[in-house]
C-alpha cells in the first residue's frame, strides 16, 4: 500500500518535472519591449548583480537562464504574427514582420529632390509629355527589326556613311564629311555645357537653402567659404580694419554699406547740410497739411489703375501669351513713371 | 549620380555609383573590421568572429592599419568611402588598454559615434565545440538591464549593437529558420555578450519551448572612452524622408479590438421629407410582426 502510495507521489513529481519542461510561461516583474521587426526585445528588470559577481560556470548558468526566458518570450510573440504557409501547403511557415520601430541613424543622408533642368521647366510650362519610344526599329534596307541607336542601328552605321549630300545654297567646295564631323562635335560640346550648367544650377541651388553656414559634412562650396571668412575677418574688436590677408585674396574688402537703408553719414560730416536737414525736418514736423511725396503718389495711382484693369479683364477671356509676352510688356509699363 | 561631374562611361559603373548613393529606403549598413597597428591574437580573433557572424554585409581588413581612432578619423572615413561601410571595429592592444575594441558607426562617411570596448574574456567559435547555425542568419536581439535605458552612454551603446548585428531589414521571416540569439547582459559596469543556438522543443500548445545552446562568440566587454556625436547631429542622421511614412487615409480608425471605423460626411437632411416606404431595412420581419400582433389567430393548420 505505501509503495502503491510512494511510486503514486513519485510519477506525479516526475510528471511535473516534465510540465515545467514543456512549459512555455515565463515570470517577469516588468514587461519586455518588443520590436518585432527588427527581431528585437528590451528587459527593463535589473538583473541579480550580487549572483552574477561571482565568477565561473554559475554565471555561465544563470546567464543562459535569463537568455532563455527572454527568447521565451520573445519567440513567443513571433509566434503569434499571422504566419502562413509559403510556396504551397507543403512549404515553410513564415510569419509576417511588422516595420521596425527602433529609430537607428541613417547611413546617408535622405536624397534631395534636385530642381528641373531648363528643358524640364520648358516642357513643363508647355505641356510637353515624354513620348515613349519603341526601341526596335524597322530598316527598310536590311528588312528586319533593328535598334534605334547603338550597335548595329537601323540606319547603318553613320561612320561608315559613304555618301554625304550637299544641301540646297550651300558652298560646293566644302568637304560635307567634315561639315558632318565637326556639327557632330558641337552638338556634343553643347550638350555636355547645358548638362554642367545645370548641374551647377541644382548645386547652387541646393546650397542656397540650408541655413548652417557650416555643413557638418564638410561639402562646402566656394561662395559659403567666402561667406564664413568674412564674418569670421569682422568678428574682430576693430571689425576687421588690420586682418591681415592672404597673398591671393582681394586687398580691398567688398563694400560695407549693406544696402539702401544702412547707411549712415559719417560724424563729422558737413555741418551746414546737417542744419539744413534739421530745419527742414522740423518744418515739416509742424506744418498742418500733410506733405505731398510725389513718387509715392504717381505709383499709387498706377496700381490703383492696374487693379481696375485687372478686375475688368476678369470677365472677358485671357490671352495666353506666355512668358515672352509677358516679358515684353512689362518695359512698357515701367517707362510712365515720373521721376 | 545626378551629382556627378563625370558620368560614367559603362553601365557597370554607373550600377556601382547607383549602389552607393543616397536612396530613399538605403541599403542594408556594411561593416569594416580592422586591425590596429598593435593588435594581439585576442583581438585578432575577435575580429574573425564577428565578421563570421556579419557574413556577408562585413569586410575583414588583414593588414594592420596604424591609426588611432579616437585622435584621427580621416583614415577611417577614408576606408569607409572606399569600400562604402558604415560601420567598423577597430581592433588594438597596448599596455594601457590592452584587447581593444573600438565599435562605432558614420553618417556621410563622417564618424558619428565611437565607443571604446575593452574585451576581458573571449571564448571564440572554434572553443565551443558544436554545431553553428548557417551564415547570413538574421539574429535575435536581446538587451537585459536597466542600465540600458538609464545611462546615455550605454543608451547609444545599445542602438550601435542593434545597428551592427541587425542584419537586412526583411519583410518576413520563416518561424523555424529563428536559430540565432546574441543576449547582452548590462550588469556592474560590465556588459556580457553571449550567443546561442535556439532549439525550439515540443511544448503543450502551438508555441514551442526554447532551449539554449551556448555556440558563437562570447564576450565580456567593458566600457572605456567614448566620443558621441552632438545632439544635433545625431537627430539630422536620425531624420527620415517624407516619402516613407506611410499615407494616413483620413476618416478610417481602428479601435482596440481590431474593428475599422469610418466617418461619412451629410448634408444636413430634412427628415420629415424621407422616403420611409422604399427603404427596406424598415419593413417589419414575419416574426416581429406576428410577436407584435400576439392575439391574433395563426392560419388554419392543414388537417391530415
Amino acid at each position: 500500500m505505501a509503495a502503491v502510495r510512494v511510486e503514486a507521489v513519485l510519477a506525479a513529481a516526475e510528471e511535473q518535472e516534465a510540465e515545467k519542461r514543456r512549459s512555455i510561461a515565463v515570470e517577469k516583474e516588468l514587461e519586455l519591449e518588443y520590436d518585432l521587426g527588427n527581431l528585437l526585445a528590451v528587459d527593463r528588470n535589473p538583473p541579480p548583480a550580487a549572483a552574477l559577481r561571482g565568477a565561473g560556470p554559475r554565471r555561465e548558468a544563470l546567464l543562459r537562464a535569463l537568455a532563455r526566458d527572454n527568447t521565451q518570450l520573445l519567440v513567443s510573440r513571433l509566434w503569434e504574427l499571422p504566419a502562413e504557409r509559403a510556396g504551397g501547403a507543403g512549404g515553410p511557415l513564415v510569419a509576417q514582420l511588422p516595420e521596425p520601430t527602433f529609430r537607428l541613424p541613417r547611413e546617408k543622408p535622405p536624397p534631395k529632390p534636385r530642381p528641373p533642368t531648363r528643358w524640364e521647366q520648358f516642357a513643363r510650362l508647355k505641356g510637353i509629355r515624354r513620348k515613349k519610344k519603341t526601341s526596335l526599329v524597322w530598316d527598310e534596307q536590311a528588312k528586319e527589326w533593328r535598334r534605334r541607336w547603338g550597335y548595329r542601328r537601323a540606319g547603318g552605321d553613320p561612320s561608315r556613311a559613304w555618301l554625304a549630300e550637299v544641301p540646297a545654297g550651300a558652298d560646293p567646295e566644302e568637304d560635307q564629311f567634315a561639315r558632318l564631323r565637326r556639327e557632330k562635335r558641337e552638338r556634343v560640346a553643347r550638350n555636355e555645357l547645358n548638362r554642367l550648367r545645370n548641374l551647377a544650377r541644382a548645386h547652387r541651388a541646393g546650397s542656397a537653402v540650408p541655413a548652417a553656414p557650416l555643413h557638418p559634412t564638410g561639402h562646402q562650396d566656394r561662395d559659403e567659404l567666402r561667406h564664413v571668412a568674412r564674418v569670421a575677418r569682422v568678428s574682430t574688436a576693430s571689425l576687421g580694419r588690420f586682418q591681415p590677408r592672404l597673398p591671393k585674396e582681394s586687398a580691398e574688402p567688398p563694400s560695407r554699406s549693406g544696402g539702401k537703408k544702412r547707411r549712415f553719414e559719417p560724424l563729422l560730416g558737413n555741418l551746414a547740410a546737417e542744419r539744413s536737414r534739421q530745419l527742414e525736418l522740423l518744418r515739416d514736423m509742424g506744418k498742418k497739411k500733410p506733405v505731398l511725396d510725389i513718387t509715392r503718389a504717381v505709383n499709387k495711382q498706377m496700381r490703383q489703375e492696374e487693379a481696375e484693369a485687372a478686375a475688368a479683364n476678369k470677365g472677358k477671356k485671357q490671352s495666353k501669351r506666355g512668358k515672352r509676352g509677358r516679358r515684353q510688356q512689362r518695359p512698357g509699363r515701367s517707362g510712365k513713371k515720373s521721376g | 549620380l545626378i551629382y556627378c561631374y563625370r558620368k560614367p562611361k559603362t553601365k557597370r559603373a554607373k550600377r556601382f555609383l547607383e549602389k552607393r548613393e543616397p536612396k530613399l529606403n538605403e541599403n542594408t549598413k556594411n561593416a569594416m573590421l580592422i586591425k590596429g597597428g598593435n593588435a594581439n591574437l585576442t583581438v585578432t580573433e575577435v575580429l574573425k568572429d564577428i565578421y563570421a557572424v556579419k557574413k556577408p554585409f562585413a569586410v575583414l581588413y588583414k593588414r594592420k592599419n596604424i591609426t588611432r581612432p579616437f585622435e584621427d578619423q580621416t583614415s577611417l572615413e577614408f576606408f569607409s568611402k572606399k569600400s562604402d561601410c558604415s560601420l567598423f571595429l577597430f581592433g588594438s592592444h597596448n599596455k594601457k588598454r590592452p584587447n581593444n575594441l573600438v565599435i562605432g558607426r558614420m553618417f556621410d562617411y563622417h564618424v558619428l559615434d565611437m565607443i571604446e570596448l575593452g574585451v576581458e574574456k573571449f571564448v571564440s567559435l572554434k572553443e565551443i565545440k558544436n554545431s553553428k547555425c548557417p551564415e547570413g542568419t538574421k539574429p535575435m536581439l536581446i538587451f537585459a538591464g536597466d542600465m540600458f535605458d538609464v545611462n546615455e552612454e550605454y543608451r547609444r551603446l545599445k542602438s550601435l549593437l542593434i545597428d551592427f548585428f541587425r542584419g537586412p531589414t526583411v519583410p518576413s521571416i520563416r518561424l523555424a529558420g529563428l536559430e540565432y540569439i546574441l543576449h547582452f547582459t548590462a550588469v556592474d559596469g560590465k556588459i556580457y555578450m553571449r550567443s546561442y543556438k535556439v532549439l525550439l522543443k515540443k511544448s503543450g500548445c502551438k508555441i514551442p519551448r526554447i532551449e539554449l545552446e551556448e555556440m558563437g562568440p562570447s564576450l565580456d566587454l567593458v566600457m572605456r572612452r567614448t566620443h558621441l556625436a552632438s545632439d544635433d547631429l545625431y537627430k539630422l542622421s536620425l531624420k527620415q524622408p517624407k516619402g516613407l511614412k506611410p499615407k494616413k487615409k483620413k476618416n478610417i480608425s481602428h479601435d482596440v479590438f481590431g474593428t475599422t471605423y469610418g466617418r461619412i460626411h451629410m448634408q444636413k437632411q430634412d427628415l420629415s421629407k424621407l422616403q420611409t416606404r422604399k427603404m427596406k431595412g424598415l419593413k417589419k420581419r414575419p416574426a416581429e410582426k406576428s410577436a407584435e400582433d400576439g392575439g391574433v389567430t395563426p392560419k388554419k393548420l392543414k388537417s391530415a
